[in-house]
């Protein structure tokens, strides 16, 4: 009976100990199978589908571009692709199936801020790791999520001044859409502006989706601006720039300089629409350089459509899969906290240039460009820095680069009140 | 001024676009219609294939797209909401999820994407339609530049309550409709038939969404979910013009689009939406029945 006892309270603490590792047994357990498993997470279904299923192939090509190239470590990528479905409460659902379920040392995906905000404690609870590779508001600050697209200051520092000194227009008229990405961004156009001598005017927002513009581009006409900054998101742009043609207003008079507008916009609204207007993105499908000509053709082949378009999130959400590659490649173990280690400071040759993870914030170098669209739909880009900017997700508080609020032991919260 | 009251009539006549079929489904037949929004949907994509097509212009896809909602719709009405005359909230259900299935249809290309295959102009993409130059850009008006395209949408929708009105009052067929809406078992006891004639209705209504899609997607995104947002406006016009009262619908998209316009002017857009919410409230509150609403027994 004591025995008996004894045995049952050996093997009780047996199986209890198994329980707390085993949030470390699943690395051997993926390795073991000669292939690392990975999460893809993009809305395949849904509004959002339009753009985010281009993300998604693009993800899918660089695993398939790596294992045709024989693998991390000798292994092969495989690839668990979920649907978020255009909706935040199913992105926490499936981050949770492929964390936990799944048990996979990283995840590549979102395209919205709301779908990430969604899924951040998910990976911050289980310390797994994210890779989101759209530009975004910035001010966020998570130890679990690398960062690959643009945030606010490479995408502003060099749009605006360029617009007060080479376009020479000083009257601003900042639009959005109504959430958190256009108002963060207003948030550093204002303080851009004031810094370099020109005025903003009004600071107006359309409801997301929302696509009935009439009075608010009869408010641009009659407001005397002589520039105007859109940070407008999603099928609203379309109708937005149709709208501003149909009042008579035109980009070389008064032009439309965005954030947002892409490649995807521009074909769906038809080019004739935007021809003259500028965007600021640190990736155009128009950057001419052989690299980037290559990864098109690659990128059509993979997708089986001739007259697909690139553009900077899908571009992000390709070179993100490579920096992890070589984190992986570096990391001592294939654990979420060992590759976070490995990634910082990696750097790449992706078909916008060269990249490069900052190892305090685990945001990304990227260079700012600037494009004017042409009549067949493609930038031609006029101004582009020489270098990658460093990113700043805090700069609308006062961060720069010699006094970063985030860095790797997390938000300096005292710096953010100041 | 005179641009700030333009474009509450444009927005007034958008709206009546959309609402002019309801008030036929919905008004006269009690039927909540869900799949009102992927009628105009339906209507936008007409555009957009007869465009890629047959290289067709937009003026051509206005009898085309009547054309093909229409007889979608009395498919509808004869599979579907035929059998639910007089329950209103299976109606809501029922087209509720038809309109599911048809925006599923567009987005999966009618399945033919499961096998690879593309029909440009269909999936889930964002689609455009060419607008011909003589509805692009302004025309100056008494001091005002006027949106061509705007002005064009306001003479359309004009055209279709009229001739709406001329169809629901002036013809043999819309006398019985108005029979039905009044009471539907004394109509049939005089001899209407109204299983036709409701079929009928319903096609007329469903048509005319279709011809707000072709204008719709001259001036807004064409995708398959752009009609979801709109049944909802639809809806407001109607019941706060009274249920059945075609005159009731008119005022009523003037009225909110106008205050949508005036108030967008003074203050900003989010704010103006908020206020044609309050506005139908108020008036749904003190007049339950709408502002026309018919006398009946």
């Amino acid at each position: 009976m004591a025995v008996d006892r004894r045995k049952f309270l050996k093997s009780g603490a047996l199986a209890g100990g198994a329980l707390i590792t085993s949030p470390w047994v699943f690395s051997t357990g993926a390795q073991a199978a000669g292939e690392i498993k990975v999460g893809v997470l993009f809305s395949l279904t849904g509004g959002l589908s339009i753009v985010e299923k281009s993300l998604h192939d693009a993800t899918m090509m660089a695993i398939s571009e790596i294992n045709a190239a024989g693998g991390v470590k000798g292994m092969k990528i495989s690839a668990i692709a979920e649907d978020g479905a255009s909706d935040p409460k199913t992105y926490n659902e499936k981050a949770s199936k492929l964390v936990i379920q799944d048990r996979v040392p990283t995840v590549f995906g979102s395209y919205t801020s709301a779908s990430r905000k969604a899924v951040l404690p998910v990976f911050e609870k289980r310390n797994n790791l994210y890779f989101y590779p759209t530009y975004y508001e910035g001010f966020e600050c998570s130890k679990n999520v690398v960062y690959t697209g643009a945030v606010p200051n490479q995408q502003l520092s060099n749009f605006i001044p360029w617009i007060i000194k080479t376009l020479g227009k000083k009257k601003f008229f900042i639009v959005g859409s109504n959430y958190i990405y256009p108002r963060e961004m207003a948030k550093v156009s204002k303080i851009l502006i004031e810094k370099n001598g020109g005025e903003w005017i009004a600071d107006e927002y359309l409801e997301l989706g929302h696509s009935e513009w009439g009075s608010m581009v009869n408010k641009i006409k009659s407001s005397g601006c002589d520039v105007v900054l859109s940070n407008v998101v999603g099928d609203s742009v379309i109708a937005f720039y149709r709208e501003y043609k149909n009042q008579g207003l035109t980009h070389d008079k008064l032009p439309i300089c965005a954030t947002v507008t892409s490649e995807i916009e521009i074909a769906a609204m038809g080019a004739e629409y935007a021809v003259g207007s500028f965007t600021s993105f640190p990736y155009f499908q128009a950057i001419d350089t052989d690299r980037n000509k290559a990864f098109i053709e690659r990128y059509r082949k993979f997708v089986k459509d001739p007259k697909a378009v690139t553009h900077h999130a899908l571009e992000s959400s390709y070179f993100q899969v490579f920096l992890w590659k070589q984190a992986v490649e570096k990391a001592a173990e294939i654990s979420p906290a060992a590759i976070r280690e490995a990634v910082k400071g990696q750097e790449f040759d992706a078909p916008n240039g060269h990249v490069k993870i900052e190892a305090e914030n685990l945001h990304t170098y990227l260079t700012p460009r600037i494009a004017q669209w042409l009549p067949d739909g493609q930038g031609k880009i006029i101004d582009a820095y020489k270098e990658p900017v460093m990113p700043l997700p805090y700069v609308a508080y006062g961060e720069t680069p010699t006094n970063l609020f985030c860095t790797g032991k997390g938000l300096d919260a005292a710096k953010l009140k100041t | 001024m005179l641009e700030v009251l333009f474009i509450g009539l444009s927005l007034g006549s958008i709206l009546l676009l959309v609402a002019l079929g309801l008030a036929i489904t919905y008004g006269a037949m009690g039927v909540i219609n869900m799949a009102h929004g992927e009628m105009v949907m339906v209507g936008a994509y007409v555009t957009v294939l007869s465009g890629l097509w047959f290289g067709t212009d937009i003026f051509i896809a206005i009898p085309l797209a009547f054309i093909v909602t229409a007889l979608l719709g009395l498919l509808i009405e004869r599979v579907v909401v035929r059998k639910l005359y007089g329950r209103l909230l299976d109606t809501l259900l029922a087209t509720w999820g038809i309109a599911i299935l048809i925006q599923q249809a567009v987005r999966l290309e009618f399945g033919l994407s499961f096998l690879g295959i593309h029909i440009q102009g269909l999936g889930p993409g964002l689609q455009n339609v060419s607008v011909p130059d003589i509805l692009q850009g302004t025309f100056r008006f008494a001091g005002a530049d006027i949106n061509r395209y705007r002005a064009f949408i306001i003479l359309v929708t004009a055209m279709l309550a009229i001739a709406t009105w001329f169809v629901i009052y002036r013809t043999v067929a819309g006398t019985q409709v108005r029979a039905i809406i009044r009471n539907p078992k004394m109509a049939a006891a005089c001899g209407i038939d109204v299983t036709r004639v409701n079929a009928l209705t319903f096609a007329f209504g469903s048509g005319l969404a279709g011809v707000a899609g072709v204008m719709m997607s001259g001036f807004k995104t064409v995708f398959p979910d752009m009609g979801t947002s709109m049944v909802v406006d639809g809806f407001l016009v109607v019941v706060m013009g009274g249920v059945g009262s075609l005159l009731g619908s008119v005022l009523s998209a003037g009225i909110l689009g106008e205050i949508n316009g005036l108030v967008a002017a003074a203050t900003n857009d989010i704010l103006a939406r908020a206020v044609v919410f309050g506005v139908v409230i108020a008036i749904i509150v003190l007049k339950p029945k709408g502002l026309f609403a018919l006398k009946g027994r």
